[in-house]
């Protein structure tokens, strides 16, 4: 018979090693072929899934989190603590032979390629799931780093941007204002400085917006971190996310952040590659690697990156201004492909600005376009993961879900998702539709006395059901263009990461 | 890289009858050794694992041990106890404690060999050999020959 098995422990330097032994042993004693992966401090081996294939059942001797357990879906199982391997391997052997017999007792059924199994067809539960397949092409591995950043972003849109929605539809749209102080409808608010006030200056919504927004200040340092940590493990967190936070810092957004996690990344990949004097081997993790990378990535994004962010959005605010006395219909297609272009990030800071700008000085054409044109981009991707379920990822699919509320709330941030994951093939479509839409308000000449709150403040904007009906229209736009891109040489896009990943070697 | 054991780290009459004593004073001796920089927080980190599931495993063996700051050179502290001291296991109370100190973020190489000591605690011919050495050298030479092939 043949056998592999996992073993892990708390701390992974003695009971993982015992138990791994006390297994092997007792399987050649009883005449049977045992492969063991040893989850621990030394760094794991994977069984080969040649050798998964062939097994006839699995043990897993473990104290915590097998780690990518889905490589071992629907063998015969036989579950344990580290303990009992090391105590009676002999007996955990002869129930494996059991397991074997029958077929299964339970099986292997991770949580997650559970879900692939139902979900989807294509994603074969035999497929490894590992984090970051390291024999994969350039091509493929960008795609799961980009993934693993993503899947660790989307629980802080999904949280920020629904209790931000919510703050909305409880305390109308002016909760913004409340707390960060501005104009709303002529009424002047002045923003909560001093938190203990919250409550009192901005109400129970005040409180659900402040959250909803420190929630979406961490999402390009997580995506940066976590792009980094899919490249270089533990060590590069620090430096993406330090790098993400410098991103939300110089203003650089998203695409800020996607450089800065995947710079971090490539420079511990870089750094453990050089050979150290055995000395400083060990500190080269704690110490080292986290020191030099954050100092190089952080310099590189405050200096290089930076500056010209700064010297695009005042060129760009410029040529607005030029702009705005021509064609209204080009200056919407215009304001919608900036709005779309990088979601919270620089260009489309300046389209915004320009809106808020042209709303004070009593133009209220240009912020009905903005608006709709940053609420086309989360819910054409809503649409599009409900229409072709097959082109998008299990996290995607629920980033798309949330997507809808985001997007009728005018949180053009619930897009990212997708945008950081397949940058090149869904920025396009969003830029597309949002143009539309752009176009089409400006040509139907609605005005928004609102600066914010999407569907929510449709009451405050001039022959409403045309605005919405330039929405709908650069809906379904962007979905057909996220389809489009995706289903052309997009064989990739059923890759799904593992992101439930253990973090450490515990 | 130092030597996994020397016999200053061995202590072939514990006389401690409880876990955290005896813990203390194996892990005195790897202070004094230079091997362990701040012993509270060493033995803190060796108490915070022993919580999560106590290392005692059948046969009469404690392995207390972590991975922690306080620890410069992967480093095993051996104790042998007579009357034997509890240390969680279903079967008795343990005779032989092995005190296992791993640096944090240690190497590969390091942790490699932690995980050769490891797997060498299962034989029952290395526990009793453990048991009958005479001696302080006996055990270090017996560790370096079955762990190290020296």
């Amino acid at each position: 018979m043949k056998i592999v098995a996992v073993t892990s422990c708390p701390t992974g330097i003695a009971h993982t090693y015992m138990a791994a032994e006390a297994l092997e042993q007792a399987a050649k004693d009883a005449g049977h072929e045992i492969q063991v992966e040893t989850q621990g401090a030394a760094g794991a081996e994977a069984v080969p899934d040649a050798a998964i294939a062939d097994a006839d059942a699995v043990v897993f001797a473990a104290d915590v989190e097998v780690r990518n357990r889905e490589r071992f879906a629907g063998k015969p199982l036989v579950q344990t603590s580290v303990k009992r391997a090391i105590n009676d391997a002999s007996g955990l052997i002869a129930e494996a032979e059991a397991a074997a017999r029958t077929g299964s007792a339970g099986g292997v059924m991770a949580g997650a390629a559970a879900e692939a199994q139902e979900s989807a067809a294509m994603e074969t539960a035999a497929r490894p799931e590992t984090k970051v397949d390291q024999g994969a092409g350039l091509g493929t591995r960008l795609r799961q780093w980009l993934m693993t950043g993503v899947s660790y972003m989307i629980p802080f849109v999904a949280a920020g941007g629904i209790l931000i929605a919510l703050a909305f539809l409880i305390g109308g749209p002016q909760v913004a204002n409340k707390v960060n102080g501005g104009t709303f409808e002529g009424t002047e608010y002045q923003a909560v400085t001093d938190m203990s006030k919250l409550i009192v200056q901005a109400g129970y919504a005040g409180l659900m917006f402040k959250i909803g927004a420190v929630a979406f200040s961490m999402l390009v340092p997580i995506l940066a971190g976590f792009i980094a940590y899919a490249m270089g493990d533990r060590p590069a967190l620090v430096a993406g996310i330090v790098g993400g936070l410098i991103a939300v810092e110089i203003s650089a957004g998203f695409l800020g952040g996607l450089a800065a996690g995947l710079l971090a990344g490539a420079i511990v990949m870089w750094i453990k590659r050089i050979k150290v004097p055995r000395g400083v081997a060990g500190i080269m993790p704690v110490v080292v690697i986290p020191l030099v990378s954050t100092l190089v990535v952080g310099a590189l994004m405050l200096v290089v990156i930076g500056q010209p962010i700064a010297a695009l959005q005042s060129g760009l605010t410029d040529w607005l201004e030029g702009l705005s006395g021509s064609n209204a219909i080009l200056l919407g297609i215009i304001l919608g492909l900036m709005m779309a272009f990088d979601m919270g990030g620089p260009v489309n800071k300046v389209a915004y600005a320009f809106g808020l700008a042209a709303l004070a000085s009593g133009n209220l054409k240009i912020m009905a376009a903005v608006m709709a044109a940053g609420m086309t981009p989360p819910l054409g991707l809503a649409l599009a993961t409900v229409v072709r379920k097959n082109l998008f990822t299990k996290a995607e699919r629920q980033a798309g879900e949330a997507a809808w509320l985001l997007g009728a709330s005018f949180i053009t941030e619930g897009a990212i998702p997708f945008a950081a994951a397949d940058p090149l093939r869904v920025i396009p479509a969003l830029m597309v539709g949002s143009a539309v839409t752009g176009a089409l308000v400006m040509g139907f000449g609605d005005e928004s006395r609102a600066p914010h709150g999407g569907i929510w403040v449709v009451g405050l904007i001039s022959k409403p059901f045309l605005w919405v009906l330039a929405i709908l229209i650069g809906m379904v736009v962007t979905a057909a263009g996220v389809i489009l891109l995706k289903s052309t040489g997009a064989k990739e896009t059923d890759i799904e990461p593992a992101a439930s990943r253990q973090a450490t070697t515990a | 890289m130092a030597d996994l054991i020397t016999p200053d780290l061995v202590d072939l009459d514990l006389t401690q009858t409880e876990r955290g004593e005896a813990t203390r004073a194996l892990a005195e001796r790897l202070q004094a050794a230079g091997r362990v920089t701040d012993l509270e927080q060493f033995l803190a980190d060796v108490r915070a694992r022993e919580a999560q599931m106590p290392t005692g495993i059948e046969g009469g063996i404690g392995i207390p041990h972590c991975r922690s700051v306080a620890v410069t050179e992967p480093t095993l502290g051996f104790g042998r106890s007579t009357q034997g001291i509890d240390w969680g296991a279903a079967d008795g109370p343990a005779h032989l404690i092995f005190l296992i100190a791993a640096p944090e973020g240690g190497g590969a190489e390091h942790m490699g060999i932690l995980a050769k000591l490891a797997r060498k605690l299962i034989h029952p011919s290395f526990r009793d050999s453990l048991h009958q050495a005479p001696d302080a050298e006996a055990v270090v030479s017996l560790v370096n020959k079955e762990v190290l092939g020296q």
